[in-house]
């Protein structure tokens, strides 16, 4: 073995080391420091994420007005989601293994109203790290007692709430030694269309959280921990589970957005 | 939260990717049916999503929401369990390993008098880090479609990436580039932050 192959940027594999992508991650965070309104939303150019070089579009979103199917959105019932499916921990025969814990909180549009009666669905590893995917070849055990995937109407006030285990973190290879922060996905409708949102909930302190090019395509700190749910004593059960608290917040509906500009369609 | 708080309204929560194995928890059995293939109406839209080398896309996701023949938006529930008399007008269908996604729908309605029927489009995928937003747009009324505000905004050359394809028999055609070539036009709308 020669010294080029011990090379710290790169490993025989062809995979970057972490130190690469610290250091990209970095540059680009100092990058975006500079300027003067902050991001809220992740980058969608953020190479230190290798699979997105070729994923995103280079040409600038294009600004436009919603019209009316865009303003609505699709309603769910009772008869599309039952409350079982809220509960990850008895979709098998037995229990699954891991940290029995809630994850609740509420649903909001940027105006602060509870989005009502809407559809909130989460799907995650085990706690063990290993999804039940075929495409997941992580050499963790699978339990055979969690699938991982949920879905729960939000009530009148706009909260929702799923009985889980913690999902443990993952191997990845992105880079070399590459561990995704524990994390569980969630998909969320609003009252508009355009209010569709599609994401990731991870827990906190998570040592990866530096490390993770997925969370650090957000390149704002504040922004970043809008997405790390709080360990909430009030919603842990006693000799249960442990409770976490997470809130959405939707980008704000248009109705109130159109009234607020001074546009005539609501006045 | 209040700390967030500047004139009444909150900063919405950052996207991030939907994964690789997003496959167990978000498509479902019937979601790329939004009507019957018996239906008179049904149409099938479908068409391939590609990256910057034109490679198709095996993980990728559309959802699609619109308005039905007569460009009425349904408020009936029902998407997740599909009785096949009550059309909800919203779906959801991965790509499959050729980057294919197929939909069963009818072609939407004006839903405003003259203006151009199209059909909202979210689009997922690994390596992509935030949901996209476009239009599918039907071919075929030329004068509301050279009269529609998106359309007309746009350079030309650019405009057709928002134009569904008519194939012979009915099927709408409609591909999603990501990037590069004929990238597709994907839409901000007011209050969406960067
Ligand atoms: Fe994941």
């Amino acid at each position: 073995m020669t010294t080029t192959d011990r090379d710290e940027t790169r490993s025989r594999d062809g995979l970057a080391s972490q130190a690469v992508i610290t250091a990209e991650i970095e540059r680009i965070r100092e990058e975006d420091a500079r300027s003067v309104v902050p991001r809220t939303q992740p980058r969608i150019d953020f190479a230190p994420y290798r699979s997105s070089i070729l994923r995103h579009p280079t040409k600038d979103l294009h600004q436009a007005d919603p019209e009316t199917i865009e303003l609505a959105s699709p309603v769910f019932g009772h008869q599309d989601v039952k409350p079982l499916e809220a509960d990850l921990t008895i979709q098998q025969n037995g229990e699954p293994i891991g940290e029995r814990i809630r994850i609740s909180g509420r649903v909001l549009d940027g105006d602060g109203r509870p989005v009502r009666r809407q559809l909130v669905e989460i799907w995650q590893a085990n706690a063990a790290g290993r999804y039940v995917h075929k495409r997941d070849q992580h050499p963790a055990p699978i339990d055979p007692n969690f699938t991982g995937a949920g879905r729960a109407l939000t009530d009148d006030e706009g909260t929702y709430s799923f009985l889980t285990i913690k999902p443990g973190p993952y191997p990845w290879r992105n880079h070399r030694n590459a561990w995704r922060p524990a994390h569980v996905h969630f998909s969320i409708f609003g009252t508009e269309f355009t209010q569709r949102m599609i994401t990731q909930m991870y827990f906190p302190g998570d040592p990866l959280f530096p490390l993770d090019p997925i969370y650090q395509s957000i390149t704002d700190q504040h922004a970043r921990d809008r997405l790390v749910a709080q360990y909430d004593h009030d919603s842990s059960e006693h000799e249960w589970l442990l409770g976490y608290r997470w809130d959405i917040v939707l980008t704000g509906s248009h109705a109130t957005w159109t009234e607020r500009d001074g546009g005539t369609d609501h006045v | 939260m209040s700390d967030d708080a500047t004139a009444g309204a909150l900063v919405p929560t950052p996207g991030q990717t939907v994964g690789p194995f997003f496959h167990f928890g978000l498509p479902y059995a019937g979601g790329e049916s939004l009507v019957p293939t018996s239906h008179p109406g049904a149409v099938r839209l479908h068409g391939t999503v590609t990256d910057g080398h034109g490679d198709p896309i095996p993980d990728a996701m559309l959802e699609i929401w619109q308005a039905d023949e007569q460009g009425n938006i349904s408020t009936e529930p029902g998407s997740l369990s599909r009785d096949p008399y009550v059309f909800t007008g919203w779906g959801r269908a991965a790509t499959d390993a050729a980057g294919h996604y197929r939909f069963t729908t009818v072609n939407p309605g004006a839903t405003d008098e003259g203006s151009a029927p199209f059909i909202s489009v979210c689009v997922v995928a690994r390596g992509l880090l935030n949901r996209l937003f476009t239009r599918a747009y039907l071919p075929e009324d030329a004068a509301s479609l050279a009269a529609d505000p998106l359309l007309s905004s746009l350079d030309e050359e650019r405009r057709p990436t928002l134009v569904g394809t008519r194939e012979e028999g009915g099927a709408l055609r409609f591909d999603v580039r990501l990037q590069g070539e004929n990238e597709t036009v994907f839409l901000q709308f007011p209050r969406h932050d960067a």
